[in-house]
């Protein structure tokens, strides 16, 4: 349905070539269960996944819903499976695809709130659980000026600050797909993140969290969600390494003295 | 979602998975070869490699025996967390009793190990 | 999850079935898992010989002539195929699985890791290979 008194996301291309889209809808009001409906859409070489969906949604089928906001990269809403492959649909490109269908799903081991829209209330409590900002050893006033950090300082969390909560790698991690109280790889990347910040005094706040039963041995090193982050963050790095970290703490307590925990 | 602060204790099944994966990785292959097919086909290795004297020799010293017994015990240890994790890949929901057996099965070989070393004894 | 909530919101969980045939980067993942299977196998039969080491020459001979039959001699190439691949999948998830390694003051790359790994394998197999030939021999 087209809506002309709107200003449009798209244009018509005009190139000649076409590409099937088929897209999984799922419209609670009607659909017992998701399926896929096929699209015939006109583009040109310069057209994410994304714009073919905006296509979609300007001239072919208004009731079509999606996630999108930055169209670069940056915001990290519109992760949905291309191809069976969890991705950014603005950052994949028709071109790459075509002839081949598209077919797009929404993200994976999330439950499905309509058509390509997911439900990520487990994601944001997470998200919060970690507690993901600097908590200062004590606090600090104005006039004792900027914090100082060495550009070694800084490299060491630099990759995993990268992180745009698109939620891909939850998507590619079969563990939290089989169990959905998993952490994840995404926000203990972010933990990590933080934990390794020298200006932070964190970690001891975060840790009961790593080592849980929820924690980071849930991870049997699929390693998939490092492959298809957008970001290079290395989520599944972030994962083992904490892995080493809960395990000393697990032995360390033992020949602590009770309380006596830095 | 609530979020469970209760402690894992996998770290012990953990270390003993990893310590059993980088010491299979290393010397796995080779102890296959040398027991498996070298040593039976009498290939590249002399058929006396195997011989009473000489393992029991190797048994009987205490490196030799921290060897031996490093080897079987953390092969299985290894093994057996890596099927438990697989049985909960296929979705097979291992309860109690896949538990048992995955990490109750090295346990016991683990004695069997050190009771068969120590029956030897050390020089 | 799968129940109307009274305000139209019904959300779908799919099923996680089958996820390992989904991409091939999980049926690798399954496979090299299940060199555990191998490794057990293997860890058996070690047991077995060590039990019979304890036991005497003559049972330690038995064990020895049992790994001569040709069913013992093809399940060992097996054993070899599996575990060599296990010793491969393992150094190549290694710098996922490490902190940060520092060399002069740059970081190891993922590559050289690997390489690393290998090459200890390596290593340690000739090690193992000449020390048990050059010794008994
Ligand atoms: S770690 Fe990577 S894939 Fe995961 S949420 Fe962050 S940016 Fe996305
Ligand atoms: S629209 Fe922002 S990441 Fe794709």
């Amino acid at each position: 349905m087209a809506r002309p008194e709107m200003q449009q996301d798209t244009e018509m291309p005009d190139s000649g070539k076409t590409i099937v889209m088929d897209v999984l809808r799922y419209r609670p009001e009607q659909d017992d269960r998701p399926v896929l409906q096929s699209y015939e859409v006109p583009f040109s070489d310069d057209m994410s996944v994304l714009q073919g969906l905006q296509y979609i949604k300007d001239y072919l089928d208004g009731s079509l819903s999606f996630r999108w906001s930055c169209r670069m990269a940056i915001c990290g809403s519109c992760g949905m499976m291309i191809n069976g492959r969890p991705q950014l649909a603005c950052k994949t490109f028709l071109r790459d695809i075509y002839p081949e269908h598209v077919r797009v799903e929404a993200l994976a081991h999330f439950p499905i709130e309509r058509d390509l829209v997911i439900v990520m209330d487990d994601f944001i409590e997470k998200l919060e659980s970690i507690k993901p900002y600097i908590i200062e050893k004590q606090p600090r006033p104005l006039a004792e000026g900027e914090y100082l950090q060495t550009p070694a300082e800084r490299d060491l969390y630099e990759q995993f600050s990268s992180c745009i909560n698109c939620m891909l790698c939850y998507a590619a991690c079969p563990q939290y797909g089989l169990n959905p109280k998993f952490l994840g790889p995404g926000i203990i990347a972010l933990l990590h993140r933080y934990n390794l910040d020298s200006r932070d005094a964190g970690a001891e706040q975060r840790k009961p969290l790593v080592n849980s039963e929820d924690g980071v041995y849930n991870c049997t090193a699929v390693g998939f969600c490092s492959e298809v982050c957008p970001k290079l963050v290395d989520p599944a790095n972030a994962v083992n390494v904490n892995k080493m970290e809960a395990a000393k703490d697990y032995f360390l307590r033992l020949v602590r003295p009770r309380g006596g925990g830095k | 979602m609530s979020i469970n602060l209760k402690r894992s204790n996998a770290p012990v099944f953990w270390l003993l998975f990893g310590a059993g994966g980088m010491l299979s990785a290393l010397v796995g292959p080779v102890l296959v070869f040398i027991t498996g097919i070298g040593v039976p086909l009498g290939l590249l290795l002399p058929e006396n490699t195997l011989s009473y004297t000489h393992v029991h020799a190797l048994a009987h010293s205490w490196i030799g025996a921290l060897f031996l017994f490093a080897v079987v015990a953390l092969f299985f240890w290894h093994a057996g967390h890596r099927i438990y994790h697989s049985l909960h890949d296929l979705g097979l929901h291992p309860g109690a009793g896949a538990k048992l057996v995955c990490y109750g099965v090295p346990l016991l070989a683990t004695l069997i190990a050190v009771y068969a070393l120590a029956s030897m004894g050390y020089s | 999850m799968n129940t109307p909530a009274g305000n139209g919101r019904r959300p779908y969980m799919r099923s996680m079935q089958g996820w390992w045939r989904r991409n091939t980067f999980y049926v690798e993942y399954m496979i090299h898992e299940a060199t555990a299977l191998f490794v057990a196998a293997y860890a058996v039969v070690l047991l077995v010989g060590l039990v019979r080491l304890s036991q005497g020459q003559a049972a330690w001979n038995a064990w020895l002539a049992a790994l001569r039959s040709p069913g013992s001699v093809v399940f060992h190439v097996l054993v070899l195929a599996a575990i060599s691949y296990h010793a491969w999948t393992w150094f190549q998830i290694m710098p996922r699985t490490l902190p940060p390694v520092m060399l002069k003051g740059k970081r190891l790359s993922a590559a050289a890791i690997t390489r690393s790994g290998l090459a200890a394998a390596a290593i340690v197999t000739l090690m193992v290979f000449f020390l048990v030939r050059g010794l008994w021999a």
